[in-house]
């Protein structure tokens, strides 16, 4: 395999009492889809924003192309050509689509901004992802949850970052929208973007995922490849026995449903 | 794609996404329609109960009580657009006058001088309000109303014990803020070369959106707009300078150049657009990479510098400054003057123009309840009535976008 774009070695990171990552290792290449699962509050979206500048590890190093780097702001790491979609998307409701789009970056024609560009690279990079979405000068709180979320990744795609990072793309969405969002990321991986996808959809990550991190407790629990089954992914989630693995007559999944909850 | 299916960008007709695009506008609560019916209402009862309100003199009059607390409440706009209040330009306003009073006469600086001081007194506040809101994180309510006490104080202070000032009535400020008009003539080519630009600009951009396939305004659209833009400037023109009346005043049209130069950093440049961002929704405004903790800081210093500014001019047009300068309700006319025009208290919206539109309905309401001999406690009542009933609106309008 290439050498990673992007790397974590030994990331802690807490919040309080709280230890959100504790020493966390992990790869991002070109061309790949990692996909980071987890239980709720396992650290998964702690990873993304440390991938992404919003969070500074307590330690622990950020490696981007092996060189060590500090990704002090969302700003920091975008300009390094790492993008995030967070989970609560970061739309700012009372702009409208192009705002949203250009926001922290707009275009500008001598100190104005210019209106006319901003609008044509919009429908650009929305016709691209074969958005739906009817107007780019209505306020975003106007569209649909598979509309936001399209929003939010085309403004990710701003400016061609060689990393994306996904946090629940698919939490709110239906099953449709859902579709066009994993079609989304696809596209993403064939045009060479390195893709980290954070999600707790397991549907989801046997679609798409190249490799899968299992995040436990803020460590690192397992990686799979993308095909691994979805027992396998629940137990090594939860923390339960995974059938097969250590046991291996068990033929009941017993002890996966005893930690469902 | 056919440039035929993409003008609209949408495949609606045009004309079906440009009502939609007015009907989005009133939605969003940007449009300033609402209040400027409203200022015509009051303007026509007012007018009706005493004939003498609508007189062009008495007119010329509300512009010039209008100017300073205006140019108060255009930086109250910006720190309300960014989410953040400030209690504090009244006091603020206040200490200015005194400055430029103590400074000219009693220290005997040149008057530039004494206004220069007084402004940098309003930013050097500003900076310390954004360092307490950024740094600090604390509420700008509550460090904004210790600076309400604490630039009172300081006012008392710099008056000392006399605690009234008289500027001499010779100083060209003085002069210029009382007695200067713009001459006619020179009213009317402003008016000819607004409308002349605002035309060729929308042709220009017009053209532009057209070459780039985007929807674009239609040329009749554009005549309109022109027209009635050429009818409000000339009919404003001409009845201010009606018969003895003495037309538009210097501090007037520097409020009026303050507001058109704000509104359109506001709509047109990337700090503008920032202000929006961050009073919108700031945890999206910092993680899309816009520089909060700056623009935050700006608006401080902007709002506290226009403060000094609005209390440069009270004292200008007083010919003195006392220990009432900027006191009072000086701090909730202002306020109230940008929520009343539109500008929301929960920020992220609102216009430079709300600014305009506010302070003409307040000053309206005072001036006109005056000519009719009735007493101030009815004009706080009225007034605090109308911005009841602005707080409600703006409320409503946030609930229903929020549904």
């Amino acid at each position: 395999m290439s050498d990673p774009i992007l790397s974590l070695r030994g990331v802690s990171k807490r919040f309080g009492g709280v230890r959100a990552l504790v020493d966390v290792d992990a790869d991002v290449h070109e061309h790949e889809v990692l996909a980071v699962v987890g239980d709720n509050g396992a650290g998964k979206s702690t990873l993304a924003g440390v991938l992404a500048g919003a969070y500074r590890p307590d330690a622990g190093e950020v490696l981007l192309d092996g060189r060590p780097v500090v990704l002090g702001s969302p700003a920091a790491a975008r300009a390094l050509g790492i993008a995030a979609v967070f989970q609560e998307l970061a739309l700012v409701d009372d702009l409208d689509v192009v705002e949203n789009l250009f926001l922290g970056h707009e275009t500008r024609r001598g100190p104005l901004l210019d209106e006319v560009a901003m609008e044509r690279e919009a429908w650009r990079l929305l016709d691209q992802l074969a958005a739906s979405v009817p107007t780019v000068r209505e306020p975003v709180r106007a569209l649909s949850g598979g509309q936001r979320q399209v929003v939010a990744v085309a403004r990710a795609l701003l400016g061609s970052p060689r990393v994306v990072v996904l946090d629940e793309p698919t939490a709110s969405l239906g099953v449709r929208q859902t579709a066009e969002v994993l079609n989304l990321i696809v596209r993403l991986r064939e045009r060479g973007h390195a893709v980290v996808l954070v999600s707790h959809q397991a549907g989801d990550l046997q679609a798409v995922a190249d490799r899968i991190l299992v995040l436990r407790l803020g460590r690192v629990h397992d990686v799979f490849d993308g095909d691994a089954s979805y027992e396998d992914l629940l137990a090594a989630m939860t923390g339960a026995v995974r059938p097969g693995a250590v046991r291996p007559g068990a033929k009941h999944p017993g002890p996966n449903r005893a930690v469902r909850r | 794609m056919t440039a035929q299916t993409h003008t609209t960008g949408s495949g609606l007709p045009a004309g079906g996404a440009l009502s939609g695009a007015v009907w989005q506008r009133m939605r969003g609560g940007s449009s300033l329609l609402p209040i400027v019916a409203a200022l015509v209402g009051i303007w026509l009862i007012l007018g009706a109960v005493n004939p003498a309100f609508l007189a062009p003199e008495n007119l010329v009059n509300l512009t010039l009580q209008s100017a300073p607390v205006g140019v108060i409440a255009l930086g109250v706009v910006l720190v309300l657009l960014v989410g953040e209040i400030d209690l504090s330009v009244g006091s603020l306003s206040g200490l200015a006058a005194a400055v430029v009073a103590v400074g000219s006469v009693t220290l005997g600086w040149p008057v530039a001088l004494a206004i220069a001081v007084a402004l940098a007194c309003g930013a050097v506040v500003g900076l310390a309000y954004g360092a307490l809101s950024t740094r600090l994180g604390l509420p700008s309510f509550v460090f904004t109303l210790a600076g309400l006490l604490f630039l009172a104080g300081v006012q008392l202070r710099v008056l000392g014990p006399l605690g009234s000032i008289n500027l001499p009535f010779e100083s060209w400020f003085v002069r210029s803020v009382q007695q200067g008009f713009l001459p006619a003539g020179v009213a009317w080519a402003l008016v000819g070369g607004t409308v002349v630009a605002s035309a060729v600009l929308q042709v220009v951009a017009r053209a532009r959106r057209r070459r780039a396939d985007l929807a674009c305004a239609s040329l009749p659209q554009i005549v309109v707009r022109t027209a009635v833009l050429a009818a409000v400037l000339s009919g404003i023109v001409a009845y201010l300078y009606l018969g003895s009346a003495r037309g538009l005043g210097w501090s007037v049209v520097l409020f009026a150049l303050l507001v058109v130069i704000t509104d359109v950093l506001l709509r047109r440049t990337r700090w503008g657009r920032s202000v929006r961002a961050v009073g919108g929704d700031r945890r999206a405004a910092m993680l899309a990479g816009v520089p909060v903790r700056r623009t935050v800081v700006l608006c401080f210093v902007v709002c506290s510098t226009l403060a000094a500014l609005g209390g440069v001019l009270a004292a200008g047009r007083l010919g003195a400054a006392n220990q009432g300068t900027g006191g009072a309700d000086t701090y909730l006319v202002a306020i109230a003057a940008a929520v009343i025009g539109g500008t929301s208290l929960f920020g992220g919206r609102g216009s430079a123009w709300s600014a305009v539109l506010g302070v003409l309905v307040i000053q309206s309401i005072a001036n006109g309840l005056t000519l009719m001999n009735v007493d101030q406690a009815a004009r706080y009542m009225v007034t605090g009535a109308v911005l009841l009933l602005a707080i409600i609106i703006d409320m409503l309008l946030r609930k229903r976008r929020e549904a």
